[in-house]
């Protein structure tokens, strides 16, 4: 992947453009008024770029490899390699999260550290941040897993796709931090999987929780990062037994 | 070859008739796969509706953004969505010009008898992706009666002006960006900070950026004359740094300059296109 040098650059300007973007909106915002949800103006600015950052570390905009493999065909070559599918297609998200997290993350939030004020982790947060990070790794992975599983009953992935992603995105706070929506959509979120994949990481950043609250918090991460992985393997086993290969 | 124009290669109107008969081959082939077609459709609509989403919840927190009001910002979300949403239907294909320049591919774009902009175009056509005119043209209507104009012909002749200009400016910013390409190969994502980001700033009064940025939008990316511009002409809303509300005036202008200055690049990137050779 450090082959794309070119591709990394307009990357990371493109972040940077976005979070640029959404900071001089909230920026407005908080001519308004002081706080919104218990964020003040400065974690609202941290947030977005931290959000910014862990968009590709997560894979929020979805990984196309995968799905693709399912449509082409090609997963049956996959399925005769003798290691299990989902473990492999987990390691090949993380190995990417680890790449992104160099190249993709940290440049845009140095950008915006160096032209906006911004909030760094309380001392003791650092860890968990780490933690919470690697939980939203795998959050976001099995979502996207059962999404391109999809493509074994319809053929065609990208319709559940784009739907699925573009629910996450949201619900996950990447354009407006979830303690922005109204009550219940705060609360829908937090109830969901989404909180899980970018909001929480980014509260744990902030120093939101502390304590036996941040335990708390990590816990549901890592539950349901558990549970999507279940899924993902009980819909795969169904899959494969079903798997029809179209040839050419 | 006596009259060029009836040999459907020479001179525009033969370009458009070759253009409008391979958009023609194009959406029927897409109408073969409905179910799909049908779900992609609904995704844009959806999609268009994810900004939507995130006005209404920052107005959800405010009442006003920049002195804007809520339906005051859906204008300047409508104006911009739809110039965005036709743009998308035309001009977007070009940035498949980086894939074609990639596998080598491009080469055959240069032997046929029609401009290689126009062959991207038409070949790459997706009729989907109207579905995300919908919407911003909902939200466009309903801003338009709810928001306090005073309705002077000038001010009536705006709207159509603007939504043709926008088209034309977003049209231009993705064949600039996709010039790139001929240079680079990879360009998608660096487009993209233009093309979507530049959509996703219109929906919001210039007034929130920093100075910078605002001067930026207005003098080099002129994407303030897309919506903002001429929202402030309609709402006469008078602009905080002191621009005169004539400056909505400018817009048919500022666009044609942009689509000669985008026209003046593609062919220079298109002359200066080696194949891979692969």
């Amino acid at each position: 992947m450090t082959a794309y040098r070119g591709a990394t650059a307009a990357g990371v300007f493109t972040n940077t453009v976005f979070g640029f973007l959404l900071v001089y909106v909230l920026l407005a915002v908080y001519r308004e008024r002081d706080e919104v949800g218990g964020f003040d103006v400065v974690d609202a600015v941290t947030f977005t770029f931290v959000a910014q950052a862990l968009i590709m570390v997560v894979g929020l905009f979805g990984d196309s490899e995968m799905a693709e493999r399912i449509r082409t065909g090609d997963v049956v070559a996959d399925l005769f390699r003798p290691v299990d599918l989902q473990l492999w297609w987990a390691a090949v998200a993380y190995g990417k999260a680890g790449f992104y997290a160099l190249f993709r993350g940290i440049p845009p939030f140095l950008i915006g550290v160096a032209v906006f004020e911004v909030r760094m982790p309380p001392a003791g947060a650092w860890p968990w941040f780490v933690a919470s990070v690697l939980a939203a790794v795998a959050v976001a992975f099995g979502w996207r897993f059962l999404l391109a599983l999809s493509a074994f009953w319809l053929l065609d992935d990208r319709g559940a796709s784009s739907l699925g992603l573009l629910v996450a995105v949201f619900m996950s706070g990447l354009f407006v931090p979830v303690v922005f929506f109204p009550g219940w959509l705060e609360s829908l979120a937090r109830a969901l999987p989404f909180a899980s994949m970018l909001q929480v990481p980014v509260e744990v950043f902030l120093g939101k929780h502390r304590g036996a609250d941040v335990h708390r918090v990590v816990a549901v991460q890592c539950a349901w990062a558990l549970v999507l992985a279940g899924a993902g393997r009980s819909v795969l086993s169904r899959a494969v037994r079903r798997v029809v290969v179209h040839g050419g | 070859m006596a009259d060029p124009d009836r040999t459907g290669s020479h001179g525009w109107r033969g370009e458009l008739g070759v253009y409008r008969r391979l958009v023609g081959a194009r959406i029927r082939s897409d109408w073969q796969y409905r179910a799909s077609f049908v779900l992609l459709l609904v995704s844009q609509v959806l999609v268009a509706g994810l900004d939507l989403a995130v006005i209404a919840v920052l107005f959800g927190r405010v009442d006003a953004l920049a002195g804007w009001t809520a339906l005051e910002v859906a204008l300047l979300y409508g104006l911009g969505g739809v110039a965005f949403a036709v743009a998308d239907v035309f001009a977007s294909q070009a940035e498949l010009a980086g894939r074609h320049i990639k596998a080598g591919t491009f080469d055959r774009f240069l032997l046929r008898p029609l401009s290689p902009l126009l062959q991207l175009s038409a070949g790459e056509f997706a009729l989907r992706r109207a579905g995300r005119v919908v919407q911003p043209g909902v939200v466009l209507a309903v801003a338009l009666a709810g928001t306090d104009i005073d309705w002077t012909p000038d001010r009536v002749a705006m709207v159509p002006v603007a939504l043709a200009s926008g088209t034309v400016v977003f049209g231009t910013v993705w064949v600039l960006t996709s010039s790139v390409a001929f240079w680079t190969v990879e360009t998608q994502e660096f487009g993209n900070a233009f093309t979507y980001g530049g959509n996703h700033l219109t929906q919001y009064p210039i007034d929130v950026l920093g100075p910078w940025l605002r001067r930026l939008v207005t003098f080099v990316v002129p994407l303030a004359f897309v919506a903002y511009f001429p929202a402030a002409y309609l709402l006469d809303k008078p602009d905080p740094l002191g621009a005169p509300s004539e400056a909505a005036l400018l817009t048919p202008a500022v666009s044609l300059a942009l689509a000669l200055a985008a026209r003046a690049v593609w062919s220079n990137a298109v002359r200066h296109y080696r194949s891979t050779g692969s």
